[in-house]
């Protein structure tokens, strides 16, 4: 287990190094003048032109950008944008806001998803089963601008149940809705795994034997038949937490949500390379470590799986 | 010779009264058929046997002949649908089962009737310890706290003769081998004391030597305890050691049921001659092994009269049309054949 992990970690070495030189180098190659527009209508004097390209080392080789931007980011230094912004600011603003819909979405896609997918599991054809095959199918379908701008009109603006928008405090009762659009894919995904995946060890032997040594009913269901049902769908949710960590732009442009997705969107139509990078650094490390956890918890659930 | 034709569904307690009849376990007349989308197959037509505590039953049949479905309907665990009981009765301790609540029956398995299963790997839950799946017994069915139920889990362990019960205690089921596993799923059938143990088929997946040492462990385990044993099992060798009673059972009825001795001795119907003599033979070498013609019929299409009568090499035209009920020929013996007299008399 300890090699294991260790493999992993250093695996992580050269995927990090791999990844960030390509963002670097897709940034870089982005035809198109950061400078142009900077000065209002006016062509920008060229010494200040002069000075920025000195700054940010603009006419030097990709490759001295590059490793000049490592060695700052080893520093701790995630190197400022032209406005002379700390890129560490803008992520210590952003992320938060991003990680607390991601564990509303997640939440959301957990809880219902898996309702969903337990109930219909246990009795599949039903009235239930039937409406929850068609919703997922939509959920699924349609893309996630527009079930967040039909329910954001629907349930803020014309029936006013929530606020349509997300305010600064990011309060849990705001957030409800723009989680459950974050979240409603993926939800689908885990409703339908879930499903599948009761019905299928539904008649498992050891299910039998289970119900054979006189358990009630509730505890068949509750302790043998779930912990084996949920290895796919914990794999499923965990994959997906590393995406929804990710930002989600989408979402968080149409509930006005000041987190990373759209951070990272603004740095990128105003070439702030330097943003761009540094934001999709963290965003890789985070989703390298989320999956990291997904294999470890996998073996947490099926003892089968040693890793070594 | 009709003056000692009994039938057996007009023994005592037979009549569907529901009347004790101080039989232990009773199945009687039990009717199960699956419904399929290609038809309705019928399982289970009309078998009624009976075990008493401290008595071994062994209930023989090939693949498909209701062996297994007809212990599935006892213990309450036939997949419905499927499956449906369309007849019959289960009594435990004169008891109908099939009438119960729920919840009545439930607490009847695991303390009443318990059951070990053909294949231990699947039977036992991959993802918890063997030791927390015989513990949980205690700790839900007797209210125990966690230290008591381990304590008793590992004697159980122990009891099945599991080396190093303590340490074994925390091993997940594919850390056993078969044997052992089979061992902890024995141990785990008898943790809350059944007064009837189902065997299906438990030495089945296990290699020879080990068969012989599980049977041996059940047989010890049975007549420490005083159960009732039913033995499901296709298998004749594994039979003849321990059962008291055999019942032979074909396309879903009983055909003969007699106790050890007499049905090897002098079998009662052409189906358990066939099986007999189908047991390849020290003697024999060499020369091709002996089976019983045809095939099992289609439970979805049984023919009528008697449902062995296309394979059976003694069939008659009454055969064709009648189909023979479950009669007493002598004393303790019973068989389902137009010519049962005429196979016991035989020299």
């Amino acid at each position: 287990m300890g090699r294991y992990l260790l493999r992993r970690l250093l695996q992580l070495v050269p995927v990090f190094i791999g990844t960030t030189f390509l963002i670097y180098w897709l940034v870089w190659s982005v035809p198109g003048d950061p400078f142009a527009g900077k000065c209002g209508d006016r062509r920008c004097p060229d010494s200040y032109i002069n000075f920025m390209t000195e700054k940010y080392q603009l006419d030097q080789s990709i490759w001295v950008q590059y490793a000049t931007y490592m060695k700052n980011l080893f520093q701790g230094d995630f190197g400022i944008t032209f406005n002379n912004r700390a890129v560490g600011d803008i992520i210590a603003t952003a992320y938060p806001n991003t990680l607390k819909l991601a564990v509303v979405a997640l939440a959301i896609e957990a809880i219902i998803g898996l309702s969903a997918g337990v109930l219909t599991g246990l009795r599949r054809n039903g009235f239930l089963d039937n409406l929850v095959l068609v919703s997922t199918l939509f959920l699924i379908a349609l893309p996630v601008f527009v079930v967040g701008f039909v329910l954001q009109w629907l349930l803020g603006v014309k029936w006013g149940i929530v606020h349509p928008t997300v305010s600064n405090e990011m309060r849990l009762s705001e957030l409800l809705l723009p989680g459950f659009v974050l979240g409603s894919a993926s939800m689908a995904y885990v409703a339908r795994v879930a499903r599948t995946s009761i019905a299928e060890n539904r008649r498992a032997d050891y299910v039998r034997t289970a119900i054979a040594k006189g358990l009630p009913m509730r505890r068949v269901v509750g302790v043998h038949l779930l912990r084996n049902s949920l290895i796919p769908v914990v794999t499923l949710l965990g994959t997906d937490l590393g995406a929804l960590m990710g930002g989600a732009i989408v979402t968080e442009g149409i509930f006005g949500i000041n987190g990373i997705g759209r951070a990272v969107l603004r740095a990128i139509v105003t070439k702030e390379s330097a943003t761009v990078v540094s934001i999709v650094v963290v965003l890789v490390l985070v989703y390298l470590l989320m999956n990291l956890l997904v294999d470890l918890l996998y073996a947490a659930l099926d003892p089968r799986i040693r890793y070594e | 010779m009709s003056d000692i034709l009994v039938s057996e569904q007009s023994k005592p307690g037979a009549d569907g009264s529901g009347r004790p009849s101080g039989r232990l376990l009773e199945v009687e007349d039990l009717r199960v058929e699956f419904r399929t989308r290609d038809g309705v197959a019928k399982v289970i037509n009309g078998v009624t046997y009976h075990v008493d505590a401290g008595e071994t039953l062994a209930v023989l049949g090939e693949s498909g002949s209701g062996k297994s479905v007809t212990a599935q309907t006892v213990m309450g665990i036939l997949d419905t649908p499927p499956g449906f009981v369309t007849g019959g009765q289960v009594r435990f301790h004169g008891k109908d089962m099939l009438t119960m609540s729920a919840e009545e029956r439930r607490r009847i398995r695991g303390e009443g009737i318990a059951m070990i299963f053909q294949d231990a790997l699947s039977a036992l839950n991959p993802v918890f310890t063997v030791g927390f799946q015989i513990a949980e017994q205690f700790r839900i069915r007797r209210g125990l706290s966690r230290a008591d139920a381990k304590k008793r889990a590992i004697e159980m362990l122990d009891q099945v003769k599991i080396p190093n019960a303590k340490g074994r205690f925390s091993n997940y089921p594919h850390q056993f081998s078969g044997g052992m596993r089979q061992r902890a799923m024995i141990a785990m059938s008898l943790a809350l004391d059944p007064e009837v143990l189902i065997a299906d088929e438990p030495t089945t997946a296990l290699d020879v030597t080990v068969q012989a040492q599980i049977m041996d462990l059940l047989a010890e385990l049975q007549r420490e305890r005083q159960m009732g044993l039913i033995l499901i099992t296709h298998d004749l060798g594994v039979v003849a050691d321990v059962a008291d009673r055999i019942a032979v059972m074909y396309a879903g009825r009983i055909v003969e049921e007699a106790n050890v001795y007499d049905l090897y001795a002098k079998p009662a119907h052409p189906y358990t001659m066939g099986l007999i003599d189908s047991i390849p033979r020290m003697d024999e070498r060499g020369q091709q092994l002996r089976t019983i013609k045809g095939l099992p019929p289609n439970l979805m299409n049984i023919p009528p009269g008697c449902p062995f009568n296309p394979r059976c090499p003694m069939a008659q035209p009454v055969c064709q049309e009648k189909l023979p009920p479950l009669l007493q020929i002598g004393a303790d013996r019973a068989s389902a054949c137009h010519f049962a007299e005429d196979l016991v008399n035989r020299d």
